[in-house]
């Protein structure tokens, strides 16, 4: 079966410009494959590049070297090569991302928020909010908060708001960075329900869990970034 | 695939010995919004009216799709042909709305008048029409008669928006459209140019020193330095993983670019 996410001979340095030049090796020579329904976790000690090759997988960071390729409408697309407006088609229609924290847009509602990507896929509003009204829900964001925005929220509620927002679409591909890091344990069930679900349907994740019992919950395979950091 | 809606290439001006811009090339492709940022004297205004029809540049060329011929080059074309491009295709909004409005004429007058210049004549439509984008921008209709001089700046800049959209053009320059404003006006301005790019599916080039600006503007962004493209990409690419020694000087200027 053609995977749905293939990394090859994948590396990243940091030059810091503005620090002397320094150079900052994170990763080099990464490949792994990802299935449709299948869920891999990174792991790796801080600072092992764990976030990073997750952003590179959403076309966030630039890698030096190596191939990212993703599946979209039965093709493969790859990251490294691939046109501005083609990276920002596979993140409407294929790619999910729940970052480690939300960046919230100004003075816009939480479930504005979170049925944006929904409408930008053609839902029709009124649908896409109603469902991710029932979404925040369920993760425990009352409804006399959908219609503030969450620049106020703590940051376990912000996490939520969040994890709303990349489930809302049934994305094939999902990459998760620690979607239940400061959630407590009722909340953290949700979030691995949604997870596990999403796999249910077919769904590619990557994903990032601090917390080893979510891991072992979620995540069928794991790939230890440490072995693969080069010397300075 | 369709064609590029704008596509660039080699394009440099000088003024005298001057070298505002030089080697710019990209292609633009219809609802994409470009922002352009770069320090000062960089040469983004000067980019920007050579993209727009308003500034012949010394060298290269900007091809631009017309609805009938296609790909032409926009100062082959002649000076009436490229005058009624930049009136019904191509909108501008300037820094300083005075520089676009006419101030001796009403709120309404003004929009109304991009209207009639197209050809437009049944006055009630032209009215309404005028009334609705006005509605559009969050000014009040009920003030379509007073003149832009009682209006506030903000107020003015939202005018001059509506006064470029009202006849609907393909794409939208804007020269920091939120500078010169209070930063609560500019809030209020961002949202509405936010929604309007959503809604219209705009194309746009927008011109801003605010990073906060073009990431929530801008789909992709070129940064300028001394007349020169240094970097470009996705909006996000380009602010959080910075390849460009400027650029990186850029981002880590401003508290959360
Ligand atoms: N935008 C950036 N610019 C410069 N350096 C960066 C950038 N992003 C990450 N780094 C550096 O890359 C290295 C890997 O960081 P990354 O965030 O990927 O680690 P991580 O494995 O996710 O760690 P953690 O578990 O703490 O989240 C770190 O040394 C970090 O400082
Ligand atoms: N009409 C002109 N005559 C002579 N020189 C000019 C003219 N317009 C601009 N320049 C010069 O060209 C260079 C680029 O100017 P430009 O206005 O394009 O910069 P900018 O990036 O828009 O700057 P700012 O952010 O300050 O608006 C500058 O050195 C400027 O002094
Ligand atoms: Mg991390
Ligand atoms: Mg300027």
């Amino acid at each position: 079966m053609t995977p749905m996410i293939a990394v090859k001979d994948l590396s990243k340095t940091f030059v810091l410009h503005l620090q002397g030049s320094t150079r900052l090796p994170v990763f080099d020579a990464v490949s792994f494959e990802v299935a449709a329904g299948e869920c891999l976790a990174l792991v790796g000690p801080s600072g092992a590049g764990k976030s990073t090759l997750l952003r590179s997988l959403y076309g966030n960071y630039r890698p030096d070297g190596g191939s990212l390729a993703v599946r979209h409408e039965g093709g493969a697309v790859d990251l490294m090569t691939a046109e501005p407006r083609t990276v920002l088609t596979l993140r409407r229609r294929t790619i999910g991302h729940v970052s480690q924290f939300l960046r919230v847009i100004p003075r816009v509602a939480t479930l504005d928020v979170v049925a944006e990507p929904a409408i930008a896929l053609g839902e029709a509003p009124e649908s896409a909010r109603a469902r991710a009204a029932a979404l925040l829900e369920r993760l425990n964001i009352a409804p006399g908060m959908h219609g503030l925005a969450p620049a106020t929220f703590s940051g376990g509620e912000q996490q939520r708001v969040n994890v709303a927002r990349g489930f809302l679409v049934d994305y094939p591909v999902l990459l998760l960075d620690e979607p239940t890091a400061s959630l407590d344990t009722a909340n953290r069930d949700v979030v691995v329900d949604l997870i596990l679900e999403a796999r249910a349907r077919g769904a590619a994740v990557v994903g990032i869990f601090h917390d080893a019992a979510v891991r072992d919950r979620v995540a069928d395979r794991c790939f230890d970034l440490s072995a693969f950091r080069t010397a300075a | 695939m369709s064609a590029p809606l704008l596509q660039v290439e080699a394009l440099g001006h000088r003024f005298g010995r001057i070298v505002a811009c030089r080697d710019i090339a990209f292609a633009m492709h219809a609802g994409e919004v470009l922002g352009i940022v770069g320090e000062s004297g960089s040469g983004k205004t000067t980019l920007l009216n050579c993209l727009a029809g308003r500034l012949a540049p010394t060298c290269g060329r900007v091809l631009y799709d017309m609805r009938v011929k296609g790909s032409t080059d926009l100062y082959a074309l002649s000076e009436p042909e490229r005058r009624l491009l930049m009136r019904t295709d191509l909108g501008f909004v300037t820094q300083n709305p005075r520089d676009a409005l006419r101030m001796g004429i009403s709120a309404g007058g003004n929009v109304g008048e991009r209207l009639m210049v197209n050809g437009a004549r049944h006055y009630g439509a032209i009215r309404d029409s005028a009334a609705d984008w006005l509605g559009r921008v969050e000014l009040d209709p009920g003030r379509m008669d007073d003149r832009p001089g009682t209006y506030s700046g903000g107020m003015q800049q939202r005018l001059q928006i509506a006064k470029t959209l009202v006849v609907k053009p393909r794409l939208v320059f804007m020269d920091e459209p939120t500078g010169g404003l209070d930063v609560s006006v500019q809030a209020r301005l961002l949202d509405l140019l936010r929604g309007l790019v959503r809604e219209l599916g705009l194309s746009a080039v927008i011109v801003t020193h605010d990073l906060a600006v073009a990431r929530l503007l801008a789909d992709r962004l070129m940064v300028m330095r001394a007349g020169e493209v240094v970097e470009q990409g996705l909006t996000d690419q380009v602010l959080d993983d910075p390849h460009h020694p400027y650029t990186q000087l850029l981002v880590s200027s401003v508290l959360q670019p």
